[in-house]
């Protein structure tokens, strides 16, 4: 099977929830795992909380798109993108427990779940300009279920 | 779905209920109202019951770890029960499992914290 949506809303953190809601339910084709289901979700809320704390800096005016593409019968890539501030080190960014807002009350852990969730992580991004993190998931194949 | 926070005193346990989702939205809101029942309650020790999370992510270990520290620092304990393996998970990865105690259920941890629930009427 192959699927794409794409979903573009403002950087206000309500749309947290809808982002993580709107994802789940569009890779339900997928025939996901509870595992895998939430794991896509939590994901998602990451990279779109960084996207409004960090990228935007918690301005309420920013967009962020939210690429999804489905494709091999059992495969996701998603891609987070904002046009925020970007990020000026990388590697220091997607450091486990770094965080560079301390004072946020934020636990630094948002890049090693997207990373340790899902099977590989891209961040790009320029300073100015913006982030796109990309994302890429092999699901437990639905030929493979026993039962 | 949003998050609800439910607490109730027993003596000088705070117990915090929580039931939905808990976000970077939901998070700033939940900081604020627990800090404040906390204060108000004069409590020294908390219970965080998680049975009804249905979804956390690295947000929530910031606002758990955030109130962790501040009870502490004012001599209380933090004892964490109800964990679905999700949760649990990110748990996990934050190693908060190393510093926060978990227990089976609020009445194992508010007997571990020293009052038992079964005599409260309150």
């Amino acid at each position: 099977m192959q699927n794409e949506m794409t979903i573009t809303f403002l950087s206000v953190s309500e749309n947290e929830a809808f982002a993580r809601a709107t994802v789940g339910a569009f890779i339900s084709q997928l025939d996901p795992t509870m595992e895998e289901l939430n794991e896509i979700k939590t994901v998602v809320s990451e990279a779109v909380t960084n996207a409004i704390i960090h990228g935007y800096d918690n301005r309420k005016d920013g967009y962020i798109t939210i690429h999804c593409l489905m494709y091999g019968g059992n495969k996701l890539e998603l891609t987070i993108e904002d046009e925020g501030v970007g990020i000026g080190n990388i590697e220091l960014a997607t450091e486990a427990l770094y965080t560079s807002r301390p004072e946020l009350e934020r636990s630094g852990m948002g890049f090693t779940i997207m990373e340790s969730f899902t099977d590989k992580m891209i961040v790009d991004s320029v300073v100015g300009v913006g982030t796109c993190v990309k994302l890429k998931k092999q699901f437990v194949s639905v030929q493979t279920v026993c039962h | 779905m949003g998050l609800d926070a439910g607490y109730v005193v027993l003596d000088d346990v705070l117990i915090v209920r929580l039931k939905g989702e808990i976000d970077h939205h939901e998070a700033k809101k939940l900081r604020m109202d627990w800090q404040f029942v906390l204060e108000d309650s004069r409590c020294r020790n908390v219970v965080l019951n998680m049975e009804a999370v249905t979804f956390m992510d690295s947000s929530g270990i910031g606002v758990i770890l955030g109130r962790y520290k501040e009870i502490e620092a004012s001599g209380g304990s933090l004892v964490v029960c109800h964990l679905d393996a999700n949760v649990g998970r990110i748990f996990e990865m934050a190693g908060l499992y190393k510093i926060i105690r978990l227990a089976n259920s609020e009445f194992d941890a508010c007997m571990y914290l020293g009052v038992d629930p079964s005599c409260k009427t309150k």
